[in-house]
């Protein structure tokens, strides 16, 4: 009886939040794209911790991203979306490729990508991934997004509300991206008397892709 | 759509990134998963803050500073890992133990450190 009033309530409490909310077992176009991306991209994201070629995994992770994107899209965050494919797409893994290739990374199949833990490291993901969906797909049961009316994420939307509410922040931000730069190319550069007398030739190039990693980020912070 | 499928999505995609960083022994591959981990956060803060039509879109604005900040990190990071390559002619994390306790040391072995050792063995690889 009290089970069922709580259902009453927790169902009015649905149609206040929502206007409408379709039966669980009734899934709606969006909800079936957002499913069939969301396997894609887990897919990905599984081959990139586990695939054993290093510049596979990098691929791999560009399908993952690219994924997630989709999935903004579908939650009508356009900008993040964009931002997302223009910064991890666009940029941060072509650093990683970068970085693949400074540190010499093996073309072919590695066999020693994954180290000997790797059976503890399954059973505490699996864990903590039974833990996690467990709770959440509790917790959740009975909550509809309403994705109708006036789109969450348009352009115009973030751009107000974060030049209106969080302009501190994304200040702070630039500053910090700058120490970010500073901090690359200071690591990146040798010091002292090694710098005029190594002729090591992999010291500059490093030196170059650090100040490239760091750039980038700052271009990265500047699209935002 | 219905709250849990993003929610699902994300924790799934953070767990696969927590096997990753445990798993993988290449410092790169490190932080691909860091990003995963990094992305999942992203869905989760997304799809609620498009569940909450928060008016001062608070989870948006977070997303973006979270990427932001995994930019930097990113360059940081493989800044840090060139470092290290230069340094001791390997990426690989599992071989970086120069600050690791290995316990007590032999009673009778003469005294060298573990990480004494272990840093030749990882100059000799070089």
């Amino acid at each position: 009886m009290s089970l069922s009033t709580k259902l009453d309530v927790n169902l009015a409490a649905n149609v206040s939040a929502a206007a409408h909310h379709p039966g669980f077992l009734s899934p709606t176009g969006v909800e079936i794209t957002f499913l069939l991306v969301g396997l894609a991209t887990l897919g990905a994201a599984v081959l990139t911790v586990t695939t054993r070629q290093l510049v596979h995994a990098a691929l791999w992770l560009v399908v993952a991203l690219g994924g997630l994107a989709v999935e903004y899209l579908l939650l009508t965050a356009e900008f993040i979306a964009w931002v997302q494919v223009l910064i991890y797409v666009g940029s941060v893994v072509v650093l990683l490729l970068f970085g693949l290739m400074l540190t010499r990374a093996p073309i072919g199949r590695s066999p020693d990508a994954d180290s000997e833990n790797r059976p503890v490291a399954l059973a505490v993901a699996l864990a903590a991934a039974v833990t996690l969906v467990w709770v959440v797909a509790d917790a959740f049961r009975s909550t509809w997004i309403n994705l109708h009316g006036v789109a969450q994420g348009s352009s115009r939307v973030t751009g107000e509300s974060l030049f209106r509410h969080w302009v501190l922040p994304f200040e702070a931000l630039s500053v910090l991206l700058l120490a970010a730069l500073v901090g690359a190319i200071v690591l990146s550069r040798r010091d002292g008397a090694d710098a005029y007398a190594g002729a090591d030739t992999g010291a500059g190039a490093s030196a170059d892709a650090g100040a490239g990693a760091a750039a980038n980020a700052r271009t990265g912070g500047k699209e935002n | 759509m219905h709250l849990a499928y993003p929610a699902v999505l994300a924790a799934l995609l953070f767990c696969v990134g927590v096997y990753g960083v445990l798993a993988r022994r290449n410092a790169i591959l490190v932080l691909m998963s860091v990003e995963l981990m990094l992305n999942a956060v992203n869905l989760n803060l997304v799809a609620f803050d498009v569940w909450l039509r928060d008016t001062l879109h608070a989870g948006q604005a977070l997303t973006l500073f979270i990427i932001t900040i995994a930019a930097a990190e990113i360059g940081l990071g493989l800044a840090i890992v060139l470092l290290v390559y230069r340094n001791r002619g390997s990426s690989d994390i599992d071989r970086l133990t120069a600050l690791a306790d290995h316990g007590q040391p032999a009673p009778d072995g003469p005294d060298l450190p573990g990480p004494a050792a272990d840093d030749e063995k990882a100059e000799a690889t070089a």
